[in-house]
């Protein structure tokens, strides 16, 4: 049998997973010809029965879809990813409304860095890992002491941490004495001194720049307070928390085409609105699956679209999708109702009545399924 | 340096806190200052907080000290002979009281065994770290934390023989449970409390068996024949008031059977029922909506001219049976309130005898709705002949794991069986052990298990039934308090949309997600009925675009604004038109673009 040629002579009806599912099928099967085509009018029907029909309001079934499981997810936080260290990041209910939310600081900004083919395995991906993670020299500090007497301020080194850094001494001093500053440092013996400029600086003071020499970036790419590698099926990635996605791109090992961040807007940043789009798709489904949940995809894709069709980001809720509804009374119902009820009035909107919200509220018949049409008849005169 | 506060107020400060903290408990403990005193060393906040104010929830323990509680042997022996009591062992400084604040200083011991060096205070029983609901719950240490929290809040909700006296009360709301029995597995605290002498429950013969499907989702199924002998049956009472008020003007209410004339007059038939007094007399049967107290009061409005007094002017004020519940008239009682008014109270007495929906629980938690009432010829029986008065689903139990409830079946059926009372307070350490060998020597099964034969068939039940008694509480939610439907009814004056409740008769409300149920399944104009309820059609004037008010003489629609009658009429929700009037109320134009209907 030449399934193929049946199957192919399909292109206009059905998709092309669903016309290579049927060809293998077939083939498995080793349908006679009768057989074939009977399954593909059986095909044909059901992907026409699965499809929306015109006048279903898929917007409120999308919701619905999402919003009941949202109801079931746990407020559960924590998640320990990979290592014993673990990255907690924020999941469940939260990150969903964050996601959907569109909002512009996330509560625990994390990237999936994906490695170059030389990096994929254990080494590498600790090395690319050194790399990204940022140090600052209270990392690195096992003790500190303020010296009142002499004005000066004396730090003690961890040498173990330093040399999993791949930092001496020496790079350190290097590293602090860098920019502008109003202190010197030296290596004094296994410690670092700190030598004000100022010599009649005050305690407070003194106490002050011991804290903002604490935090002198050392290492790595700012923004980065943690990275852990994983190994899944073989193959090497890093976790990390916080973001920075524009720096990590340019690490050495680090794939371009696969790292991605999990700060929606900083996607859009970095790589434009479709990016943000298939952030919003990626993580919000991902946020539901993680639970146990089953959603369909193409529910969340409907809210992706929505969020990102002008090209703009908007969020769903008041100041995005709902803000911009056409109808007055419709906005009016959802939140803050005077002032939307004053700005209409005041610019003398009209409401075209042609949504579902408006119609319900005056008892009109809603235009949506048995609602769309109507029927009209002219008598002959 | 402490702060000290006395009742939350500052009183002064301290260098050294230990010592006014052993003074007071020393103090205390001597009789020196009262013993409603308890202190506080919070160290993390550095004060010392002396309570002695009312409101305080305090309990008692055992004082140890240096390791040593304080009862000893000789005062248990001197309390069975009862030359000590309970005030003797507080006034010797052997038991204290302690607030909550107090016990956060102390090492609480659970049991003698356990008292060490460090100790400071010892239970008087290991039960008594549970409040009286959880008291009451036999062998709780074999159940899950949470099912004892669950049944104690039931226990709160069970009707039982509340109080002797309820022949002569007049609670607003009583439920009283007709044949109550004690429980067979008890605990100590039931006797404690005396719940004993009124209990709230009965004991019965439960089969863990799905039977027929009727007993899914945690139902039950019943014992017809049990159901009429009395289990569950209970009365319910609810007194109504009528005060004879008086008014300025010298005018008052009267109390007696209304006359014709009286505004709001129902029918001579709704008055039947009342004696010539105007008060339905006792032990007549009455239903929803009849009137048991017959009344009049004067008008609310009179304007200063037309003050008329004449049966006209009175209105009809009657007490009427709640809507949906009905029932016998227990007692009338005539009597004045403190403005000196004649007060008549009513006391409506329904008998309330199992019906599908009723709910009733175990004492772990176990809940469920009455399922089936099954005819007992139908019920599997033993060969003794005993047929189960519940059927209770075996799938209620792994996944709430009351292990409780499955001891309490084998103690309640040695008990049964030997006509003793069984003990099972809390951490006495009654494992099923204990009845085993008992059950074995009265010629049961020791597991508790039981050969069952189908009660339609004659046949052999293939697998042995577990079986054995169970205490039974019925739960205050009855299906009577609750049934409710609609059809046309009562509808709110502001807004024409049907009444809210029960008790007015109220619709069941459409909501918000419900409506986009409707709206997913493309169902608009069942949407569209379903929120007609409140539904008008008004004349809008085409011209100016709002509603056109109804000239009386000629019964044509006037708009008010151009005075012209070109109007279209409009069928909306009446809500919407109330929408309209507000927005012009804050001076907002909402002008409507009608045209004609095609
Ligand atoms: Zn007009």
């Amino acid at each position: 049998m030449d399934y193929k040629k049946m199957v192919d002579k399909l292109e206009e009806e059905l998709p092309e997973k669903v016309r290579n599912r049927l060809k293998e099928r077939m083939e498995e099967e080793d349908l006679n010809k009768e057989e074939a085509q009977k399954l593909i009018k059986n095909t044909k029907e059901s992907y026409k029965k699965a499809r929306f029909e015109a006048g279903e309001a898929f917007g409120v079934v999308a919701a619905q879809s999402i919003s009941e499981p949202a109801t079931q997810m746990t407020m559960r936080t924590y998640h320990v990813a990979g290592s014993a260290q673990g990255v907690e990041i924020t999941q469940g209910l939260p990150r969903l409304i964050e996601v959907v939310d569109a909002r512009k600081t996330i509560k625990t900004p994390s990237m999936d860095v994906y490695l170059e083919d030389d990096f994929n395995n254990e080494d590498g991906a600790k090395e690319v890992a050194k790399n990204i993670k940022e140090t600052k020299m209270g990392d690195v500090a096992s003790e500190d002491r303020v010296d009142l007497l002499n004005l000066s301020i004396e730090i003690d080194v961890n040498s173990k941490k330093l040399e999993g850094m791949d930092l001496d001494l020496e790079d350190v001093v290097g590293k602090l004495n860098k920019g502008r500053r109003k202190y010197e440092a030296e290596i004094e013996g296994e410690a670092i001194k700190i030598e004000p400029k100022d010599e009649d600086i005050s305690v407070r003071e003194l106490q002050r720049m011991k804290n903002k020499v604490m935090g002198k970036h050392l290492k790595g790419i700012k923004g980065i307070s943690q990275a852990v590698v994983t190994e899944k099926k073989g193959s090497w990635m890093i976790q990390t928390l916080g973001t920075n996605l524009k720096k990590v791109l340019g690490v050495e090992g680090v794939d371009p085409t696969k790292t991605v961040s999990g700060d929606p807007r900083e996607m859009q940043k970095v790589f434009g609105i479709e990016a943000y789009r298939n952030t919003i798709l990626k993580e919000g489904h991902k946020t539901i699956k993680e639970q146990g949940l089953d959603v369909d995809i193409r529910h969340m894709m409907l809210v992706a679209d929505m969020m990102t069709t002008d090209g703009e980001i908007k969020a769903i809720g008041r100041y995005g999708v709902a803000g911009e509804k056409g109808s007055v009374l419709a906005r009016a119902s959802f939140e803050v109702t005077v002032r939307h009820l004053t700005e209409a009035s005041i610019k003398g909107e009209t409401d075209e009545l042609n949504s579902t919200v408006e119609n319900v509220i005056i008892n009109q018949t809603v235009p949506v399924g048995t609602g769309m049409y109507e029927v009209s008849y002219e008598p002959k005169k | 340096m402490s702060d000290v506060f006395l009742n939350g107020k500052f009183l002064g400060t301290t260098e050294d806190p230990k010592e006014i903290v052993e003074e007071v408990r020393e103090g205390r403990r001597e009789g020196k200052i009262p013993k409603e005193f308890n202190v506080r060393h919070n160290k993390d906040e550095d004060n010392i907080q002396i309570n002695t104010d009312t409101g305080r929830v305090r309990r008692p323990l055992v004082i140890v000290e240096d390791g040593d509680p304080k009862l000893k042997d000789k005062h248990i022996e001197k309390i069975d002979e009862g030359e000590m009591g309970w005030n003797d062992l507080i006034n010797e400084g052997i038991i204290e009281w302690i607030d909550a604040a107090e016990e956060e200083d102390l090492l609480v011991a659970t049991t003698e065994e356990e008292v060490t060096e460090k100790h400071t205070h010892m239970e008087i029983h290991p039960a008594s770290i549970l409040g009286i609901n959880a008291s009451l719950i036999p062998f709780p240490e074999y159940n899950r934390g949470d099912r004892i929290s669950y049944g104690a809040k039931m226990i709160g909700q069970t009707l039982g023989f509340y109080s002797a006296n309820y022949p002569l009360r007049a609670d607003t709301k009583s439920n009283l449970l007709a044949y109550s029995q004690t429980p067979l597995v008890t605990t100590q605290a039931e006797e404690a409390t005396e719940l004993n002498k009124h209990p709230a429950g009965q004991n019965v013969v439960v089969a863990l068996l799905s039977y027929k499907g009727f007993n899914i989702e945690d139902a039950l199924i019943m014992n017809q024949k049990s159901v009429e002998r009395g289990f569950g049956r209970s009365y319910f009472f609810r007194t109504y008031d009528a005060e004879k008020k008086r008014y300025s003007g010298g005018q008052e209410d009267e109390i007696k059977i209304p006359e014709k004339d009286v505004r709001g007059y129902r029918s001579e038939e709704a008055y039947s029922q009342l004696a010539e007094d105007g008060i339905v007399p006792p032990e007549v049967e009455v239903e929803g909506n009849d009137v048991i107290v017959g009344k009049t009061s004067p008008l609310r409005f009179m304007g200063t001219g037309d003050f008329v007094t004449g049966i006209q002017n009175r209105r009809e004020t009657s007490i009427t049976v709640r809507h949906g519940e009905g029932g016998v008239a227990d007692k009338v009682l005539l009597s004045e309130n403190e403005d000196g008014n004649k007060l008549v109270k009513v006391t409506l007495r329904e008998q309330r005898i199992p019906e599908l929906g009723d709910k009733f629980a175990t004492r772990y938690g176990q809940k469920g709705v009455l399922g089936l009432l099954e005819k007992e010829e139908n019920l599997p029986f033993t060969k003794d002949g005993i047929t189960p008065d519940v059927i209770l689903n075996p799938h209620a139990i792994p996944s709430r794991q009351t292990v409780g409830q499955m001891l309490e079946v084998l103690a309640g059926k040695t008990g049964a069986l030997e006509g003793k009372k069984v003990d099972g307070t809390a951490f006495t350490g009654k494992t099923n052990e204990d009845f085993k060998d008992k059950l074995k020597e009265l010629g049961f099964r020791s597991d508790g298990k039981e050969v069952l034969y189908n009660g339609e068939t004659g046949e052999k039940m293939e697998a042995e039934i577990f079986q054995g008694i169970v205490y039974y509480e019925k739960l205050e939610h009855m299906v009577s308090n609750k049934i409710h439907a609609r059809s046309r009814g009562p509808v709110t004056l502001l807004t024409k949309q049907p009444t809210e409740g029960r008790a007015k008769e109220g619709g069941l409300r459409l909501g918000e997600m419900e409506k986009d149920c409707f709206i997913a399944h493309g169902a608009s104009m069942t949407l569209k009925e379903r929120f007609s309820s409140d539904e008008v059609t008004l004349p809008v004037c085409k011209k100016c675009g709002i509603i056109a008010d109804e000239d009386e003489k000629t019964g044509k629609a006037m708009c008010p604004m151009c005075k012209e009658s070109d109007v279209e009429e409009v069928p909306m929700s009446y809500a919407f038109k109330l929408l309209l009037d507000e927005l012009k109320s804050m001076v907002i134009y909402p002008k409507l673009e009608v045209e004609e209907a095609v």
